[in-house]
């Protein structure tokens, strides 16, 4: 018996210890997997949440981050991350959750107002001081003289959307001449000097490598740069036409079931469509739908024609299939 | 440990006493330790691949953009590893031969690319050799050779990442060597490159090998630090572990395997040769 007792204690002591790593001072934990630059969005929008969530219910939670390119943190769940929600940048890298691991629900998409997407934004330029270049549309990108940053397709949700908002532009400007969009999307693709995986490392890139005469990437982050520079080096520029990005948010029902928090979850996500959330959002820089606050920040978003991917290829499935999948059109058109 | 210190106690205990406990644990410990962290992610590796038939096999394989990422992945690699022969053995060499105020920093901090982060020395780097850097405004300035995101950036993250596997593979061989081979070599008359390719080299090869090889095969699967600076262009600066990666995005998870596996193949093969190889080159060598 004692020989046991000698066996078992430190065996207790050891479970002892980990639990007490699990728990934490609050009467909950939320685990919330996003997108690779939303870090300073959800590091503002938490503590408000939380306080939020105090006064609706009495309870404290405490909200975790974990941030990535968003194929790679669906990529992740799938194996085994038990994330409570997530907030992404990908239609698609919500829908493999559904797909692959039925880990959300088959509706995910009409849980929450908006196609579950509770803020958007879109695909501008940011240039150099004085834009040098003069680069105000996307036909200025397909010059010679245009050296362009944006981060890979096949590797970043965020290269996606800018790869379909130049071929949304190309469908607009040549019709049905596929030839001539080609053409167009070839030399679009052969003026990039840097194929960096994620949206973070084409800023980088483009602003503290000084390679390129334009990055592309969403409109939230070409202002959030642009704010963070404040001597004028770079400028803004919103192309006529661009691309509906939707920052798609669903509950990991599976995990949250597991973890006892599908109810926070829901609210966690409900909550991005308050008005003060809807704030904060746009503070961000993204676009809302919050009436309200619309009107007040209108100035800030100049008006653009903004098409979706069901315009632009039909739909995400369509899209990645014809167009990002291994030997698709994307392949196609880097061919040497 | 002298006979008259062990008494007749142990005297009736087999013979062969060993340090660690009996053949059958130790080795039962090794065999379960290999398989759980080597061969059942591997026999995922060979699974996952198996999903898919010969054919689309080949066809994943050798796709041409993935083509071109071997030929950048291995050609860099050997330059890598080429470079890391030379200045790893000068490492070596200095650190073992000569005494200098800061050496035993200087052998602390070989090890540093194994310490830090990859993609940490990526990044920096990438920092250090764009056109904005401190290296690379000179490099570009000066000679007009751009290092960061082109093919020569890569070869450079790879002889980062990989030089501590030549230092340490020929580190204490030439600690063992005795001074006086070479001092006999020279009192017979023997110039210095002599003295350091009749006497120096042949027992210095065995290990240079193993560590230039390492030091390849780590390079032909880094990711972390290349992609940095590598710029990523299809068909000009696409590593192979890159093209895994794009796979995984794809949650095709058998095409990457199956370009994983491809990698993989390489790498166990150079190690086994150069297995046998020192073998062979020892009993020939040594008499062994």
């Amino acid at each position: 018996m004692l020989n046991k007792s000698r066996f078992f204690r430190p065996l207790f002591g050891a479970l002892l210890v980990s639990a007490s790593l699990q728990a934490s001072a609050a009467d909950q934990s939320l685990l919330n997997t996003s997108y690779d630059i939303a870090r300073e969005l959800f590091a503002s929008y938490n503590p408000m949440f939380a306080e939020h969530w105090k006064e609706e219910t009495g309870h404290t939670v405490e909200i975790r981050q974990s941030h990535a390119g968003s194929s790679k943190q669906a990529l992740a769940i799938l194996q085994g991350l038990p994330a409570d929600v997530v907030t992404f940048n990908q239609v698609t890298d919500v829908q493999v959750l559904h797909d692959r691991g039925n880990l959300v629900s088959a509706d995910w998409k009409s849980q929450f107002p908006n196609g579950s997407s509770p803020y958007y934004s879109t695909t501008a330029f940011l240039v150099r001081q004085g834009n040098p270049k003069g680069i105000d549309s996307w036909a200025d990108l397909v010059r010679d003289d245009v050296r362009i940053v944006f981060p890979n397709p096949k590797t970043s949700g965020n290269g996606r959307y800018t790869y379909l908002a130049a071929l949304g532009y190309a469908q607009k400007t040549f019709g049905d001449d596929q030839a001539k969009i080609d053409e167009f999307m070839k030399t679009f693709l052969s003026h990039v000097a840097v194929f960096d995986t994620g949206g973070r490392g084409a800023t980088t890139t483009f602003v503290e490598r000084k390679i390129g005469d334009v990055l592309i990437t969403f409109e939230s982050e070409v202002n959030n740069i642009r704010d963070q520079y404040s001597d004028d080096q770079y400028e803004v520029v919103v192309p006529k036409t661009s691309i509906l990005a939707e920052f798609p948010v669903a509950v990991v029902e599976r995990n949250a079931e597991r973890n006892g928090t599908t109810e926070v979850a829901h609210e966690y996500l409900n909550y991005l469509y308050s008005e003060p959330a809807q704030r904060l959002l746009a503070g961000f820089n993204y676009r809302v739908h919050n009436e309200t606050v619309k009107a007040e920040v209108a100035d800030r978003f100049p008006e653009v024609d903004l098409l979706t991917v069901e315009d632009i290829a039909g739909g995400w499935p369509e899209a990645m299939k014809n167009i990002f999948s291994s030997g698709a059109k994307l392949d196609q058109l880097q061919r040497r | 440990m002298s006979s008259s210190v062990v008494n007749s106690n142990d005297m009736r205990r087999p013979r062969h006493k060993r340090v660690l406990p009996g053949l059958g644990l130790t080795l039962g410990t090794s065999v379960l330790f290999i398989s759980l962290i080597l061969l059942l992610p591997l026999s995922g590796l060979v699974m996952q691949t198996a999903e898919m038939g010969w054919e689309r096999y080949w066809f994943v394989i050798t796709d041409p953009q993935v083509v071109a990422s071997y030929r950048l992945t291995l050609v860099s690699a050997l330059w890598a590893s080429l470079f890391n022969g030379v200045f790893g053995l000068l490492l070596a060499w200095v650190l073992v031969r000569y005494e200098f105020p800061g050496r035993r920093l200087l052998d602390a901090l070989v090890d540093l690319p194994f310490a830090l982060p990859t993609a940490v020395a990526g990044i920096t780097l990438a920092t250090l050799y764009s056109d904005e850097g401190w290296y690379g405004g000179w490099l570009s300035g000066e000679l007009g050779i751009q290092v960061a995101y082109t093919p020569l950036g890569v070869v450079i993250a790879m002889a980062f990442t990989s030089i501590p596997f030549v230092v340490r593979t020929v580190q204490p061989v030439l600690e063992e060597m005795a001074v006086e081979e070479e001092e006999a070599g020279m009192t017979l008359g023997a110039s210095d490159w002599t003295v350091f390719r009749r006497i120096l080299l042949p027992s210095l090869w065995p290990a240079l090998v193993t560590g230039a090889a390492l030091s390849f095969t780590r390079s032909l699967g880094e990711f972390g630090a290349v992609i940095f600076i590598a710029g990523n262009m299809p068909y000009v600066s696409e590593v192979t572990s890159l093209m895994i990666f794009m796979r995984l995005q794809e949650f095709d998870f058998a095409a990457a395997s199956a370009i994983a596996s491809v990698v993989l193949g390489v790498s166990l093969l150079l190690l086994l040769l150069i297995n046998i190889w020192q073998a062979r080159f020892l009993r020939r060598f040594q008499g062994r």
